[in-house]
Protein backbone atom coordinates (compact mmCIF):
# COMPACT_ATOMS: atom_id res chain seq x y z
CA UNK A 1 0.00 0.00 0.00
CA UNK A 2 2.79 2.15 0.87
CA UNK A 3 4.53 1.46 -2.53
CA UNK A 4 1.01 2.54 -4.24
CA UNK A 5 1.02 5.51 -2.33
CA UNK A 6 4.19 7.04 -3.06
CA UNK A 7 3.65 6.30 -6.83
CA UNK A 8 0.51 8.23 -6.65
CA UNK A 9 2.19 11.00 -5.37
CA UNK A 10 4.69 11.09 -8.19
CA UNK A 11 2.58 10.92 -11.14
CA UNK A 12 0.69 13.40 -9.70
CA UNK A 13 4.02 15.78 -9.40
CA UNK A 14 4.84 14.57 -12.99
CA UNK A 15 1.00 15.55 -13.81
CA UNK A 16 1.62 19.08 -12.14
CA UNK A 17 5.32 20.08 -13.21
CA UNK A 18 4.14 21.26 -17.08
CA UNK A 19 1.14 23.37 -15.65
CA UNK A 20 4.09 25.39 -13.61
CA UNK A 21 6.11 25.92 -16.63
CA UNK A 22 3.36 27.75 -18.06
CA UNK A 23 3.10 30.32 -15.28
CA UNK A 24 6.70 32.12 -15.70
CA UNK A 25 6.58 34.30 -18.39
CA UNK A 26 9.32 37.17 -19.72
CA UNK A 27 7.41 40.49 -19.06
CA UNK A 28 4.98 39.64 -16.36
CA UNK A 29 5.82 40.94 -13.20
CA UNK A 30 3.31 42.85 -10.15
CA UNK A 31 5.99 45.75 -10.82
CA UNK A 32 4.81 45.80 -14.05
CA UNK A 33 1.17 45.78 -12.98
CA UNK A 34 1.70 48.55 -10.37
CA UNK A 35 3.45 50.85 -13.25
CA UNK A 36 0.26 49.92 -15.38
CA UNK A 37 -2.52 50.98 -12.55
CA UNK A 38 0.21 53.82 -12.07
CA UNK A 39 0.28 55.12 -15.43
CA UNK A 40 -4.08 55.12 -15.72
CA UNK A 41 -4.64 56.87 -12.29
CA UNK A 42 -1.63 59.19 -12.97
CA UNK A 43 -0.46 58.44 -8.87
CA UNK A 44 -4.24 59.40 -7.43
CA UNK A 45 -4.97 56.81 -4.38
CA UNK A 46 -8.33 54.72 -5.05
CA UNK A 47 -11.03 54.03 -2.80
CA UNK A 48 -11.31 50.81 -2.15
CA UNK A 49 -15.72 50.84 -1.91
CA UNK A 50 -18.11 51.35 -4.38
CA UNK A 51 -16.71 48.98 -6.55
CA UNK A 52 -16.90 45.16 -6.83
CA UNK A 53 -14.87 42.72 -9.13
CA UNK A 54 -16.14 39.13 -9.71
CA UNK A 55 -14.44 36.57 -10.77
CA UNK A 56 -14.37 32.94 -9.23
CA UNK A 57 -12.26 32.39 -6.97
CA UNK A 58 -11.19 28.73 -8.05
CA UNK A 59 -10.40 28.76 -12.15
CA UNK A 60 -11.36 26.17 -14.15
CA UNK A 61 -9.78 26.85 -16.78
CA UNK A 62 -7.29 29.89 -17.17
CA UNK A 63 -8.15 30.32 -20.75
CA UNK A 64 -11.91 31.77 -19.88
CA UNK A 65 -12.82 33.39 -16.67
CA UNK A 66 -15.69 35.37 -16.95
CA UNK A 67 -15.55 38.57 -15.13
CA UNK A 68 -18.17 41.34 -14.41
CA UNK A 69 -17.10 44.74 -12.80
CA UNK A 70 -19.94 46.91 -10.82
CA UNK A 71 -19.11 50.36 -9.61
CA UNK A 72 -22.03 52.09 -7.50
CA UNK A 73 -22.93 54.65 -9.78
CA UNK A 74 -26.40 56.86 -10.69
CA UNK A 75 -24.91 57.32 -14.00
CA UNK A 76 -25.91 60.81 -14.13
CA UNK A 77 -24.39 63.76 -16.59
CA UNK A 78 -22.86 64.99 -13.12
CA UNK A 79 -21.55 61.38 -11.44
CA UNK A 80 -20.99 58.71 -13.87
CA UNK A 81 -18.08 55.75 -14.26
CA UNK A 82 -16.11 57.45 -16.92
CA UNK A 83 -13.45 54.62 -17.26
CA UNK A 84 -12.94 51.45 -16.20
CA UNK A 85 -9.66 49.53 -16.57
CA UNK A 86 -8.41 45.77 -15.60
CA UNK A 87 -4.94 44.49 -14.71
CA UNK A 88 -3.64 41.55 -14.05
CA UNK A 89 0.08 40.48 -12.61
CA UNK A 90 1.32 37.41 -14.06
CA UNK A 91 0.00 37.31 -17.77
CA UNK A 92 2.74 38.62 -20.62
CA UNK A 93 1.09 41.93 -20.80
CA UNK A 94 -0.14 43.98 -17.45
CA UNK A 95 -3.75 45.13 -19.45
CA UNK A 96 -6.59 42.82 -19.96
CA UNK A 97 -9.34 45.43 -21.19
CA UNK A 98 -10.31 49.44 -20.64
CA UNK A 99 -14.12 50.44 -20.97
CA UNK A 100 -15.16 53.77 -21.33
CA UNK A 101 -18.85 54.04 -20.16
CA UNK A 102 -20.98 57.02 -20.63
CA UNK A 103 -24.48 58.75 -18.17
CA UNK A 104 -26.62 56.93 -21.44
CA UNK A 105 -24.91 53.31 -19.95
CA UNK A 106 -27.32 53.69 -17.00
CA UNK A 107 -25.44 50.91 -15.18
CA UNK A 108 -21.50 51.34 -13.92
CA UNK A 109 -20.86 47.83 -14.88
CA UNK A 110 -19.58 45.25 -17.86
CA UNK A 111 -19.19 41.68 -18.05
CA UNK A 112 -16.33 39.87 -20.05
CA UNK A 113 -14.25 36.92 -20.55
CA UNK A 114 -10.56 36.55 -19.53
CA UNK A 115 -7.49 34.62 -20.01
CA UNK A 116 -5.59 33.93 -16.88
CA UNK A 117 -1.93 32.12 -17.34
CA UNK A 118 -1.87 31.06 -13.52
CA UNK A 119 -2.82 32.23 -10.42
CA UNK A 120 -2.12 35.69 -9.73
CA UNK A 121 -4.29 38.71 -8.82
CA UNK A 122 -6.37 40.67 -10.58
CA UNK A 123 -7.13 44.16 -9.98
CA UNK A 124 -9.96 46.64 -11.33
CA UNK A 125 -9.52 50.12 -11.59
CA UNK A 126 -12.30 52.99 -11.85
CA UNK A 127 -11.90 56.54 -12.96
CA UNK A 128 -15.46 58.80 -11.79
CA UNK A 129 -16.05 61.78 -13.91
CA UNK A 130 -15.36 64.09 -10.85
CA UNK A 131 -11.29 62.62 -11.04
CA UNK A 132 -11.84 60.09 -7.59
CA UNK A 133 -10.92 56.56 -8.32
CA UNK A 134 -11.96 53.25 -7.21
CA UNK A 135 -10.09 50.01 -6.67
CA UNK A 136 -10.74 46.62 -6.19
CA UNK A 137 -8.35 43.35 -6.13
CA UNK A 138 -9.02 39.45 -6.18
CA UNK A 139 -7.01 37.07 -5.47
CA UNK A 140 -7.78 33.99 -7.82
CA UNK A 141 -6.42 30.38 -8.21
CA UNK A 142 -6.07 29.07 -11.66
CA UNK A 143 -6.32 25.45 -12.31
CA UNK A 144 -6.08 23.52 -15.73
CA UNK A 145 -7.78 20.11 -17.11
CA UNK A 146 -5.13 17.03 -16.10
CA UNK A 147 -6.15 15.67 -19.57
CA UNK A 148 -5.00 17.88 -22.41
CA UNK A 149 -3.01 17.70 -25.91
CA UNK A 150 0.26 17.51 -25.36
CA UNK B 1 -14.99 37.25 -41.16
CA UNK B 2 -15.41 38.32 -37.23
CA UNK B 3 -19.31 37.13 -37.25
CA UNK B 4 -20.69 38.21 -34.06
CA UNK B 5 -24.39 37.09 -31.90
CA UNK B 6 -25.62 40.09 -30.67
CA UNK B 7 -28.49 40.78 -28.52
CA UNK B 8 -30.19 44.28 -29.17
CA UNK B 9 -33.44 44.76 -27.58
CA UNK B 10 -36.54 45.59 -29.74
CA UNK B 11 -38.49 47.10 -27.62
CA UNK B 12 -38.08 49.34 -23.80
CA UNK B 13 -40.16 51.32 -21.87
CA UNK B 14 -38.52 55.16 -22.31
CA UNK B 15 -36.14 55.13 -19.09
CA UNK B 16 -35.73 51.47 -19.04
CA UNK B 17 -32.33 50.30 -18.35
CA UNK B 18 -31.45 47.70 -21.32
CA UNK B 19 -28.69 44.89 -21.63
CA UNK B 20 -26.25 44.55 -24.63
CA UNK B 21 -24.75 41.17 -24.89
CA UNK B 22 -22.47 40.71 -27.83
CA UNK B 23 -20.14 37.42 -28.66
CA UNK B 24 -17.87 37.54 -31.31
CA UNK B 25 -16.24 34.54 -33.35
CA UNK B 26 -12.54 35.15 -33.35
CA UNK B 27 -9.45 32.96 -31.78
CA UNK B 28 -7.99 36.29 -30.40
CA UNK B 29 -4.71 35.08 -31.22
CA UNK B 30 -1.83 36.54 -28.64
CA UNK B 31 1.42 36.68 -30.37
CA UNK B 32 2.86 34.41 -27.24
CA UNK B 33 1.71 31.04 -28.38
CA UNK B 34 4.18 28.86 -30.52
CA UNK B 35 2.25 26.73 -33.36
CA UNK B 36 3.16 23.50 -33.98
CA UNK B 37 6.90 24.41 -35.68
CA UNK B 38 7.49 26.01 -32.54
CA UNK B 39 7.71 29.40 -33.53
CA UNK B 40 5.05 32.18 -32.03
CA UNK B 41 1.85 32.50 -34.07
CA UNK B 42 1.64 36.32 -34.90
CA UNK B 43 -0.95 38.14 -32.69
CA UNK B 44 -4.36 38.37 -34.32
CA UNK B 45 -6.97 39.46 -32.08
CA UNK B 46 -10.05 41.98 -32.69
CA UNK B 47 -8.46 45.73 -30.89
CA UNK B 48 -11.80 47.01 -30.36
CA UNK B 49 -15.54 47.58 -29.71
CA UNK B 50 -18.04 50.26 -29.49
CA UNK B 51 -21.97 50.48 -29.21
CA UNK B 52 -23.76 53.92 -30.96
CA UNK B 53 -26.66 54.87 -30.09
CA UNK B 54 -29.06 57.13 -32.35
CA UNK B 55 -25.39 57.79 -33.78
CA UNK B 56 -23.79 58.63 -30.10
CA UNK B 57 -21.42 56.09 -28.52
CA UNK B 58 -23.06 54.88 -25.28
CA UNK B 59 -19.61 52.18 -24.44
CA UNK B 60 -16.24 51.47 -25.94
CA UNK B 61 -14.05 48.83 -25.12
CA UNK B 62 -9.88 48.66 -25.86
CA UNK B 63 -9.34 44.92 -26.10
CA UNK B 64 -6.33 43.36 -24.95
CA UNK B 65 -4.70 39.59 -25.76
CA UNK B 66 -5.46 38.80 -22.32
CA UNK B 67 -9.25 38.66 -23.68
CA UNK B 68 -10.29 34.84 -23.91
CA UNK B 69 -11.18 33.50 -27.66
CA UNK B 70 -14.23 34.84 -28.94
CA UNK B 71 -14.63 38.07 -26.90
CA UNK B 72 -17.94 38.07 -25.03
CA UNK B 73 -19.30 41.19 -23.75
CA UNK B 74 -22.57 42.63 -21.55
CA UNK B 75 -23.07 46.25 -20.83
CA UNK B 76 -26.15 48.18 -20.92
CA UNK B 77 -28.08 51.37 -22.19
CA UNK B 78 -30.93 53.85 -20.34
CA UNK B 79 -33.24 53.65 -23.90
CA UNK B 80 -34.83 56.46 -23.86
CA UNK B 81 -35.58 56.66 -27.70
CA UNK B 82 -36.49 55.10 -30.47
CA UNK B 83 -33.67 54.15 -32.71
CA UNK B 84 -30.69 52.36 -34.31
CA UNK B 85 -28.24 50.42 -31.96
CA UNK B 86 -25.31 49.87 -33.82
CA UNK B 87 -21.84 47.27 -32.40
CA UNK B 88 -18.96 48.27 -34.20
CA UNK B 89 -15.62 45.87 -33.81
CA UNK B 90 -12.36 46.09 -35.00
CA UNK B 91 -9.30 44.01 -35.39
CA UNK B 92 -5.50 45.27 -35.62
CA UNK B 93 -5.48 44.85 -39.53
CA UNK B 94 -7.49 47.61 -40.53
CA UNK B 95 -10.70 45.36 -40.65
CA UNK B 96 -14.17 46.78 -38.85
CA UNK B 97 -17.07 44.96 -38.69
CA UNK B 98 -20.99 45.93 -37.68
CA UNK B 99 -24.27 44.54 -37.10
CA UNK B 100 -27.27 46.92 -35.91
CA UNK B 101 -30.95 46.47 -34.53
CA UNK B 102 -33.53 48.71 -34.16
CA UNK B 103 -35.22 49.81 -30.21
CA UNK B 104 -38.35 51.26 -30.37
CA UNK B 105 -39.08 53.13 -26.75
CA UNK B 106 -42.21 54.00 -25.82
CA UNK C 1 -32.06 32.77 -31.06
CA UNK C 2 -33.94 30.98 -28.87
CA UNK C 3 -31.93 29.98 -25.15
CA UNK C 4 -32.38 31.70 -22.29
CA UNK C 5 -34.71 30.21 -20.48
CA UNK C 6 -35.17 27.19 -22.45
CA UNK C 7 -31.30 26.58 -22.36
CA UNK C 8 -31.50 26.60 -18.88
CA UNK C 9 -34.18 24.32 -17.86
CA UNK C 10 -32.14 22.31 -20.29
CA UNK C 11 -29.22 21.86 -18.50
CA UNK C 12 -31.13 21.44 -15.34
CA UNK C 13 -32.51 18.34 -16.83
CA UNK C 14 -29.01 17.11 -18.55
CA UNK C 15 -27.74 16.78 -15.31
CA UNK C 16 -28.96 14.08 -13.35
CA UNK C 17 -30.77 11.04 -15.05
CA UNK C 18 -32.36 9.97 -11.75
CA UNK C 19 -30.21 6.72 -11.36
CA UNK C 20 -26.65 8.08 -10.53
CA UNK C 21 -25.71 8.87 -13.71
CA UNK C 22 -24.46 12.49 -14.20
CA UNK C 23 -23.91 14.71 -16.91
CA UNK C 24 -20.19 16.45 -17.39
CA UNK C 25 -22.17 20.09 -16.82
CA UNK C 26 -22.87 18.72 -13.65
CA UNK C 27 -18.82 18.53 -12.45
CA UNK C 28 -18.33 22.24 -14.14
CA UNK C 29 -18.09 25.30 -12.46
CA UNK C 30 -21.25 27.39 -11.99
CA UNK C 31 -19.88 29.92 -14.25
CA UNK C 32 -18.71 27.44 -17.01
CA UNK C 33 -22.29 25.97 -16.85
CA UNK C 34 -23.45 29.36 -17.30
CA UNK C 35 -21.74 29.91 -20.38
CA UNK C 36 -23.14 26.39 -22.26
CA UNK C 37 -27.29 27.91 -20.77
CA UNK C 38 -26.89 30.98 -22.62
CA UNK C 39 -26.95 30.75 -26.49
CA UNK C 40 -25.34 33.81 -27.13
CA UNK C 41 -22.19 33.15 -24.66
CA UNK C 42 -21.91 29.57 -26.13
CA UNK C 43 -18.95 29.52 -28.57
CA UNK C 44 -20.51 26.27 -29.73
CA UNK C 45 -23.40 28.25 -31.49
CA UNK C 46 -20.73 29.56 -33.98
CA UNK C 47 -20.50 26.26 -35.49
CA UNK C 48 -23.90 25.26 -35.50
CA UNK C 49 -24.47 28.53 -37.57
CA UNK C 50 -21.79 27.70 -39.66
CA UNK C 51 -23.20 24.08 -40.24
CA UNK C 52 -26.88 25.37 -41.47
CA UNK C 53 -24.84 27.40 -43.73
CA UNK C 54 -22.43 24.30 -45.02
CA UNK C 55 -25.97 22.58 -45.19
CA UNK C 56 -27.52 24.49 -47.77
CA UNK C 57 -23.27 25.02 -49.83
CA UNK C 58 -22.72 22.65 -52.84
CA UNK C 59 -19.86 20.08 -52.22
CA UNK C 60 -18.10 18.06 -54.78
CA UNK C 61 -18.35 17.69 -58.53
CA UNK C 62 -22.05 16.59 -57.99
CA UNK C 63 -22.85 20.09 -57.57
CA UNK C 64 -25.51 18.93 -54.33
CA UNK C 65 -25.92 20.34 -51.44
CA UNK C 66 -26.81 18.42 -48.02
CA UNK C 67 -30.08 19.93 -48.30
CA UNK C 68 -30.29 19.00 -51.75
CA UNK C 69 -31.04 15.25 -50.69
CA UNK C 70 -31.67 15.94 -46.55
CA UNK C 71 -33.82 19.13 -47.49
CA UNK C 72 -34.61 21.43 -44.01
CA UNK C 73 -31.69 19.77 -41.96
CA UNK C 74 -33.61 21.65 -38.14
CA UNK C 75 -36.11 18.94 -39.36
CA UNK C 76 -34.84 15.76 -41.05
CA UNK C 77 -31.90 15.86 -39.06
CA UNK C 78 -33.82 15.73 -35.62
CA UNK C 79 -33.07 12.46 -33.53
CA UNK C 80 -30.15 11.52 -35.92
CA UNK C 81 -27.28 12.01 -33.86
CA UNK C 82 -28.81 10.40 -30.81
CA UNK C 83 -28.67 6.95 -33.05
CA UNK C 84 -25.32 6.69 -33.93
CA UNK C 85 -22.56 5.20 -33.74
CA UNK C 86 -24.86 3.01 -36.32
CA UNK C 87 -24.17 0.32 -38.89
CA UNK C 88 -23.14 1.19 -42.32
CA UNK C 89 -25.08 -1.23 -44.95
CA UNK C 90 -22.06 -0.59 -47.82
CA UNK C 91 -18.82 -0.81 -45.77
CA UNK C 92 -20.30 -3.47 -43.66
CA UNK C 93 -18.82 -1.72 -40.35
CA UNK C 94 -19.98 0.45 -37.45
CA UNK C 95 -19.76 4.68 -38.53
CA UNK C 96 -20.15 7.42 -36.16
CA UNK C 97 -21.54 10.88 -37.22
CA UNK C 98 -18.37 12.11 -38.42
CA UNK C 99 -17.45 9.17 -40.96
CA UNK C 100 -21.29 9.15 -42.14
CA UNK C 101 -20.73 13.46 -43.30
CA UNK C 102 -17.57 12.08 -45.23
CA UNK C 103 -18.79 9.22 -46.50
CA UNK C 104 -22.22 11.29 -47.64
CA UNK C 105 -19.56 13.48 -49.00
CA UNK C 106 -17.54 10.63 -51.11
CA UNK C 107 -20.71 8.87 -52.11
CA UNK C 108 -23.14 11.43 -52.97
CA UNK C 109 -21.52 14.58 -53.41
CA UNK C 110 -18.31 13.32 -55.30
CA UNK C 111 -16.44 15.23 -52.70
CA UNK C 112 -13.27 14.72 -50.83
CA UNK C 113 -13.50 13.53 -47.22
CA UNK C 114 -12.78 16.66 -44.89
CA UNK C 115 -9.96 15.92 -42.46
CA UNK C 116 -10.37 14.94 -38.80
CA UNK C 117 -11.00 18.14 -37.09
CA UNK C 118 -11.69 20.44 -40.10
CA UNK C 119 -13.86 23.47 -38.88
CA UNK C 120 -16.02 22.24 -41.63
CA UNK C 121 -16.80 18.96 -40.55
CA UNK C 122 -17.18 20.58 -37.15
CA UNK C 123 -19.55 22.83 -37.89
CA UNK C 124 -22.02 19.79 -39.93
CA UNK C 125 -21.70 17.46 -37.46
CA UNK C 126 -22.30 19.76 -34.50
CA UNK C 127 -25.25 21.20 -36.97
CA UNK C 128 -26.17 18.13 -36.96
CA UNK C 129 -26.02 16.67 -33.55
CA UNK C 130 -27.78 19.81 -32.12
CA UNK C 131 -30.99 18.98 -33.81
CA UNK C 132 -30.82 16.59 -31.14
CA UNK C 133 -30.46 18.87 -28.10
CA UNK C 134 -32.88 17.71 -25.42
CA UNK C 135 -33.20 14.35 -27.05
CA UNK C 136 -32.21 11.07 -24.86
CA UNK C 137 -29.43 9.02 -26.42
CA UNK C 138 -30.86 6.17 -28.34
CA UNK C 139 -27.55 3.65 -29.31
CA UNK C 140 -28.71 1.94 -32.17
CA UNK C 141 -29.55 -1.30 -31.51
CA UNK C 142 -28.39 -3.63 -34.82
CA UNK C 143 -27.23 -7.05 -33.88
CA UNK C 144 -24.12 -6.66 -36.17
CA UNK C 145 -22.61 -3.90 -34.26
CA UNK C 146 -21.69 -6.23 -32.00
CA UNK C 147 -18.18 -6.85 -32.36
CA UNK C 148 -18.11 -2.89 -31.53
CA UNK C 149 -20.09 -3.28 -28.58
CA UNK C 150 -17.43 -5.74 -27.17
CA UNK C 151 -14.29 -4.13 -28.32
CA UNK C 152 -15.75 -1.05 -26.87
CA UNK C 153 -16.84 -2.28 -23.90
CA UNK C 154 -13.23 -4.34 -23.59
CA UNK C 155 -11.00 -1.46 -25.04
CA UNK C 156 -12.74 1.33 -22.02
CA UNK C 157 -11.38 -1.30 -19.15
CA UNK C 158 -7.99 -1.90 -20.61
CA UNK C 159 -4.82 -0.44 -18.82
CA UNK C 160 -2.87 2.21 -21.15
CA UNK C 161 -0.14 3.65 -21.44
CA UNK C 162 2.91 4.66 -18.95
CA UNK C 163 0.26 5.67 -16.18
CA UNK C 164 -1.36 2.21 -16.57
CA UNK C 165 -4.77 3.75 -16.42
CA UNK C 166 -7.80 2.54 -18.06
CA UNK C 167 -10.93 5.00 -18.61
CA UNK C 168 -12.83 2.71 -16.15
CA UNK C 169 -10.18 3.71 -13.09
CA UNK C 170 -11.02 7.38 -13.56
CA UNK C 171 -14.48 7.68 -15.07
CA UNK C 172 -16.39 4.72 -12.79
CA UNK C 173 -13.64 4.60 -9.78
CA UNK C 174 -12.96 7.59 -9.48
CA UNK C 175 -15.44 10.09 -10.73
CA UNK C 176 -16.53 13.06 -8.24
CA UNK C 177 -12.68 12.68 -7.24
CA UNK C 178 -9.94 14.91 -8.04
CA UNK C 179 -7.39 14.73 -10.74
CA UNK C 180 -4.63 17.27 -10.61
CA UNK C 181 -6.80 20.04 -9.32
CA UNK C 182 -9.94 19.55 -11.33
CA UNK C 183 -13.22 17.21 -11.28
CA UNK C 184 -13.68 13.68 -12.95
CA UNK C 185 -16.33 13.45 -14.56
CA UNK C 186 -18.51 10.21 -15.38
CA UNK C 187 -17.48 9.99 -19.00
CA UNK C 188 -20.37 10.34 -20.39
CA UNK C 189 -20.12 12.04 -24.07
CA UNK C 190 -23.69 13.81 -24.60
CA UNK C 191 -22.51 17.23 -25.73
CA UNK C 192 -20.47 16.74 -28.77
CA UNK C 193 -18.77 18.31 -30.51
CA UNK C 194 -18.16 20.52 -28.02
CA UNK C 195 -16.60 23.97 -27.32
CA UNK C 196 -13.33 23.06 -25.21
CA UNK C 197 -12.12 25.98 -22.78
CA UNK C 198 -8.50 24.03 -22.81
CA UNK C 199 -8.85 23.68 -26.78
CA UNK C 200 -10.18 27.50 -26.77
CA UNK C 201 -12.51 25.99 -30.26
CA UNK C 202 -14.82 23.22 -31.34
CA UNK C 203 -13.70 19.29 -31.27
CA UNK C 204 -15.13 16.04 -31.46
CA UNK C 205 -15.13 13.12 -28.92
CA UNK C 206 -12.13 11.82 -30.81
CA UNK C 207 -10.25 14.79 -30.26
CA UNK C 208 -11.29 14.16 -26.62
CA UNK C 209 -10.27 10.86 -26.37
CA UNK C 210 -7.13 12.02 -27.70
CA UNK C 211 -6.39 14.19 -25.07
CA UNK C 212 -7.21 11.11 -22.18
CA UNK C 213 -4.68 8.60 -23.88
CA UNK C 214 -2.33 11.71 -23.98
CA UNK C 215 -3.14 12.11 -20.34
CA UNK C 216 -2.23 8.27 -19.35
CA UNK C 217 0.85 8.49 -22.17
CA UNK C 218 -0.19 5.89 -24.20
CA UNK C 219 -0.12 6.33 -27.77
CA UNK C 220 -3.89 7.76 -29.06
CA UNK C 221 -5.54 5.70 -31.33
CA UNK C 222 -5.69 7.32 -34.82
CA UNK C 223 -8.53 9.20 -35.79
CA UNK C 224 -11.18 6.98 -37.22
CA UNK C 225 -9.79 4.17 -35.87
CA UNK C 226 -11.59 0.70 -34.76
CA UNK C 227 -11.19 1.50 -31.88
CA UNK C 228 -12.05 5.09 -31.43
CA UNK C 229 -15.78 4.16 -33.33
CA UNK C 230 -15.86 0.90 -30.80
CA UNK C 231 -15.48 3.49 -27.94
CA UNK C 232 -17.74 5.72 -28.94
CA UNK C 233 -20.52 3.08 -29.52
CA UNK C 234 -19.72 1.50 -25.69
CA UNK C 235 -19.75 5.66 -24.32
CA UNK C 236 -23.45 5.81 -26.13
CA UNK C 237 -24.81 2.16 -24.56
CA UNK C 238 -23.16 3.62 -21.09
CA UNK C 239 -25.37 6.90 -21.64
CA UNK C 240 -27.91 5.35 -23.43
CA UNK C 241 -31.21 7.39 -22.31
CA UNK C 242 -29.38 10.48 -20.90
CA UNK C 243 -29.88 14.03 -22.69
CA UNK C 244 -27.96 15.16 -25.38
CA UNK C 245 -26.78 18.42 -24.94
CA UNK C 246 -24.91 19.49 -28.29
CA UNK C 247 -22.69 21.79 -28.58
CA UNK C 248 -21.51 21.33 -24.63
CA UNK C 249 -19.26 23.48 -23.26
CA UNK C 250 -16.33 21.70 -21.23
CA UNK C 251 -13.17 22.94 -19.04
Amino acid sequence: MTIAASRRRVLALGLAAPLMLLCRRAGATPEAMAAAIEAFTGGGTPAETGITLDIPLLVENGNSVPITVSVESAMTEEDHVEEIAVFNEANPLPDVVRVRLTPRSGLGRFQTRIRLAGSQTIIAVARMSDGSLRRAAVSVIVTAPACRES
Amino acid sequence: MATAMVNIPETAAPGEIVEIKILISHPMETGFRPGMDGKLLPRDIIRSLRCEYDGEIVFTAELHPAIAANPFFVFHLRADRSGEITLVWADEKGNEFRQSGQITVG
Amino acid sequence: MRGGAAALLLIAATMASGDGRLSGTAFMSPETRAMQADDLANPGMFAVLEGARLWEETAGVSGRSCAGCHGDGAETMKGVAARYPAFDEASNAAVDLTARVNLCRTRHQDADPLPPEDPRLLALTTFIGHQSRGQKIEPDPDPRLQPWRELGARLFRTRMGQLNFSCANCHDDNAGRHLAGNPIPQGHATGYPIYRLEWQSMGSLQRRFRNCLVGVRAEPFAYGSREFIALELFLADRAAGMTIETPAVRP
